[in-house]
C-alpha cells in the first residue's frame, strides 16, 4: 500500500501535469496561410494588415542588408532578426505610440518601428554614442545588453505608468535562454505583485547561441513559468502574425484596464547565427532542422493569407523592397554624417557635472584632440 | 534645533524630500509598515502614503531593476538595499545598468537614484551584513558614493543625495546609527557631495579618513595632542568622487599624512587616496602615507570582529610611525 507520502507526490505530480497540458499553442494562421482559428481573429483592418506585411517584407530585407554591410565591415554588432518577423513585429504592431519597449539586443526592428530612426539604429551597432540618443517622444530603452536586465526594468516602467495613471503598458523581450535568468522572474514577479501594466515576451527561438531550450530548463512549456508568479501566460506560434498581434493586443488591453501582466512565450526561429561575431549555426542545428522551421516563415504564410483577400501581390511586394533598399541607403549616409567620437565626449555624458578629478582628465584629452 | 541620531537625521532627509519633490518615492524590503529594518523609513508611509512609500518582494536585483524603470519615467528613486552585503544580487541594476544608463544614451536619460544601504563592523551581525564594499562601488565610473560620520552630516548629504541627477550609494554606518546625537537643523539643507570636511584642525599630520574610522580618528588625534602632536582630521564624506583638493592642501600644510579606512586594506579608497597624494604633493611630504586598514581576510565571524577592525590605538600607532620618521 503507497504510504500517505507517495500518494502526495503522485498527486503533485498530478497537478504539474495538469498545468503543462493547460498551455497549448495558439494559432490563427497556419503554414499555408488559412485562417485556422476564426474565433481568435483579433479586430484588424485591411489597410493594418498591408502594412503589417509591408513592415515584415521590409524588416527581411533590412536583416539581409545589415548582415551584407556587417560583413562589409560597415556596421558594427549585428544580432540576425530573419525568421523572428511575426515575434517582433506583430507584436509591436498591437502597441500604440505611448507604449514603451525595453528590447533586448536582438529586438532593434521593434524599436525602429516604434520610432527610432534607423540611422541611429545603425549608429548604435557601430558603436556611436549618437545611436542611444533616443529622440523626445520615442519611448524606447536601449536595446539591452545583459539577459534578463530588461524584464527587471520593465517591472519599473510599468508601475510608473500606473503611479502616473498613464494608459500605457511597458513591453519587453528575451529569448528562451533568457527564462532562466534570475531576473526573469524578478521582473515577473514585481510586476505580478505591483499589478503593474506589464507585458513580458520571450521569444523562444529554440536556442541560446547554441544551447536547446531542452537543456535550458525541465519546463515544458515557457509560458507555464508565468504561473509561479500569478500572472498570465500564454503561447503563441510566433511565426503567425496574427496570434502574436491577437495575443499582445488582448494583453495590452488587460494591462491597461488594470488587471495585470502578462508573458507571451512565442515560438520561433531565427534563422541565421546568433550574431554575425563568428557564431556558426551548423555546429548546433541541424539542416532538417532548419528547413522544418522555414515551411512556418511567417513571410510567406501572411502573403499567402493576404493574397487571397487581394491585399498583396508581387508588384506591391516589390516596391516595398525597392522602398526598403533605398531608406536603408540613406540611413547609412545620415550614419556616416555622425561627427567622429571623441573621449571628451565620453567624459561629457558619464555624469551630469563633471566631478573635479575627471575635469582634469578631460583637460588633458582635451588637449590631445585639438592636435 | 533638535538633538538627532543619524538614523533620525536620515529618516528626517527622506521626509523633508518626500514633501519637497512628488518624484521622490521610497521603496525596499520593509520599509514601509515596518519603518525598515533599523527603523530608518519609520512614519513614512503613515505620512506620505503607500504610492510614494512602499514595500517590494524580496529580490535586490528586481528592486535595482525597479529603480531603473522609474527613473526612465522621471522618477527619482530612493531604494534601500536592507544591507550593503547583499549588494552582489543587485551589482548589475546598480553598476551596469544605472550607472550607465547617462553614458548609454548620448546623455539623454538620467538615473537620478539613491541607493541607501546600512553597512560597516562592530554590531556582530552574521555574514554578508557588515562588509565595507565602498571601494568596490568607487571603481564604477558613473557612480558616487557618500559615507557620512555624523546626523549633521547625514542629513545634509541625503538630500543632495536625493536631488543629485545621477546615481549615488549612500551607505550609512550601522555602529554610527544610534551611537550619538548632535544638533540638526529643522527643514531642509545641504551638504555638496563631493566635498571633504576637516573635523579637526591640526598642523603636524593629516588623518584622512570616513565613516565610522572619523570618529576612530578623532579619539586618536586627541591622544596624541596630549603627546604634544597636532592632528588634522579629514572627513571624506564622498569617497568617489574625491575631495583632491583638501586632501591636498592638508597634506601640503602637515607634510604627513596616513589614510584610514575599516575595509580590508587590498585596492579600495585609502590606496586611492595614496596615490593621489603622491601624484600631487609627493615633495611636501617628510614621511611615506602609511593606511591604517583591516586585514586582507574576508570580513570576520562576529568572535573575532574586536580584534579585526581598525581602532584608534591603530590609528596611533601608524600616526606615530609617520610622525617620527
Amino acid at each position: 500500500m503507497a504510504s500517505k507520502t507517495q500518494n502526495a507526490q503522485l498527486d503533485a505530480k498530478k497537478v504539474l501535469e495538469a498545468v503543462e497540458n493547460q498551455f497549448t499553442t495558439l494559432q490563427i494562421l497556419n503554414e499555408e496561410g488559412e485562417v485556422v482559428n476564426e474565433a481568435a481573429m483579433p479586430e484588424i483592418s485591411d489597410e493594418q494588415l498591408q502594412e503589417l506585411m509591408r513592415r515584415m517584407v521590409y524588416t527581411r530585407i533590412l536583416d539581409q542588408r545589415s548582415i551584407s554591410l556587417n560583413r562589409q565591415g560597415r556596421l558594427g554588432f549585428y544580432a540576425p532578426t530573419a525568421g523572428q518577423e511575426a515575434s517582433q513585429l506583430a507584436s509591436q504592431f498591437a502597441l500604440e505610440k505611448e507604449d514603451f519597449i525595453l528590447p533586448g539586443y536582438r529586438d532593434v526592428p521593434p524599436i525602429v518601428w516604434h520610432g527610432l530612426p534607423l540611422y541611429q539604429a545603425f549608429l548604435w551597432s557601430r558603436g556611436h554614442l549618437a545611436g542611444g540618443q533616443i529622440p523626445d517622444g520615442v519611448n524606447v530603452a536601449i536595446p539591452q545588453i545583459i539577459i534578463g536586465a530588461q524584464y527587471v526594468q520593465t517591472a519599473g516602467v510599468a508601475l510608473g505608468f500606473k503611479k502616473r495613471g498613464v494608459k500605457a503598458v511597458a513591453l519587453t523581450y528575451t529569448g528562451d535562454g533568457g527564462t532562466s535568468q534570475g531576473d526573469f522572474y524578478e521582473g515577473m514577479n514585481f510586476a505580478g505583485a505591483y499589478n503593474a501594466p506589464a507585458i513580458f515576451i520571450a521569444q523562444n527561438n529554440r536556442f541560446a547561441i547554441s544551447t536547446p531550450v531542452e537543456k535550458q530548463t525541465a519546463a515544458k512549456t515557457l509560458a507555464q513559468k508565468a504561473v509561479a508568479a500569478g500572472i498570465v501566460g500564454i503561447q503563441v506560434d510566433g511565426m503567425d502574425p496574427l496570434a502574436v498581434y491577437a495575443a499582445v493586443r488582448d494583453a495590452r488591453e488587460r494591462a491597461i484596464n488594470g488587471e495585470g501582466p502578462t508573458f507571451i512565450e512565442t515560438l520561433t526561429y531565427r534563422y541565421g547565427p546568433h550574431t554575425m561575431a563568428g557564431d556558426d549555426p551548423t555546429r548546433y542545428r541541424t539542416a532538417e532542422l532548419d528547413n522544418e522551421w522555414e515551411k512556418k516563415d511567417p513571410l510567406v504564410r501572411f502573403r499567402k493569407f493576404l493574397e487571397k483577400k487581394g491585399l498583396w501581390n508581387e508588384e506591391r511586394e516589390n516596391e516595398v523592397i525597392e522602398q526598403a533598399k533605398e531608406e536603408i541607403k540613406a540611413a547609412l549616409k545620415q550614419a556616416d554624417a555622425a561627427p567622429k567620437q571623441k573621449v571628451t565626449d565620453l567624459m561629457n555624458i558619464t555624469y551630469t557635472d563633471m566631478p573635479d578629478s575627471l575635469k582634469e582628465q578631460y583637460e588633458i584629452y582635451s588637449a590631445k584632440e585639438s592636435k | 534645533m533638535a538633538q538627532m541620531t543619524m538614523i533620525q537625521a536620515i529618516t528626517d532627509a527622506m521626509r523633508v524630500e518626500l514633501k519637497n519633490d512628488p518624484n521622490v518615492l521610497v521603496f525596499g524590503e520593509d520599509v514601509g509598515v515596518n519603518g525598515g529594518v533599523f527603523r530608518a523609513t519609520e512614519g513614512l508611509q503613515n505620512e506620505f502614503g503607500e504610492d510614494r512609500v512602499f514595500d517590494t518582494p524580496l529580490a535586490e536585483s528586481g528592486i535595482g531593476g525597479l529603480a531603473v524603470g522609474l527613473a526612465l519615467q522621471g522618477f527619482r528613486p530612493v531604494p534601500e538595499i536592507q544591507f550593503f552585503g547583499f549588494v552582489y544580487e543587485v551589482m548589475d541594476s546598480i553598476s551596469g545598468q544605472a550607472a550607465r544608463l547617462r553614458f548609454r544614451t548620448g546623455g539623454k536619460f538620467s538615473a537620478p537614484i539613491t541607493f541607501r544601504s546600512p553597512f560597516g563592523g562592530g554590531v556582530h551581525t552574521p555574514d554578508m551584513h557588515a562588509d565595507s564594499l565602498e571601494g568596490l562601488m568607487a571603481q564604477q565610473p558613473g557612480l558616487k558614493v557618500v559615507i557620512p560620520s555624523t546626523p549633521y552630516d547625514a542629513k545634509g548629504l541625503l538630500i543632495s543625495a536625493i536631488r543629485d541627477n545621477d546615481p549615488v550609494i549612500f551607505l550609512e554606518h550601522m555602529k554610527l546609527y544610534r551611537s550619538f546625537r548632535q544638533e540638526v537643523p529643522e527643514g531642509e539643507y545641504t551638504i555638496p557631495l563631493g566635498k571633504a570636511d576637516v573635523k579637526r584642525e591640526g598642523t603636524d599630520l593629516s588623518i584622512i579618513t570616513y565613516g565610522a574610522m572619523v570618529h576612530e580618528s578623532l579619539k586618536a588625534a586627541e591622544e596624541l595632542e596630549k603627546e604634544g602632536f597636532s592632528a588634522e582630521v579629514i572627513d571624506l564624506r564622498t569617497v568617489s568622487p574625491l575631495d583632491i583638493e583638501t586632501i591636498i592642501a592638508s597634506v601640503e600644510k602637515t607634510g604627513r599624512a596616513i589614510v584610514v579606512q575599516e575595509a580590508q586594506k587590498q585596492a579600495g579608497v585609502a590606496a586611492n587616496v595614496v596615490a593621489e597624494i603622491n601624484d600631487r604633493a609627493i615633495l611636501s611630504l617628510e614621511a611615506p602615507v602609511l593606511r591604517v586598514a583591516a586585514p586582507d581576510t574576508i570580513y570576520p565571524f562576529p568572535q573575532a570582529e574586536a580584534a579585526w577592525l581598525p581602532n584608534y590605538k591603530d590609528v596611533i600607532e601608524t600616526a606615530k610611525k609617520v610622525l617620527t620618521f
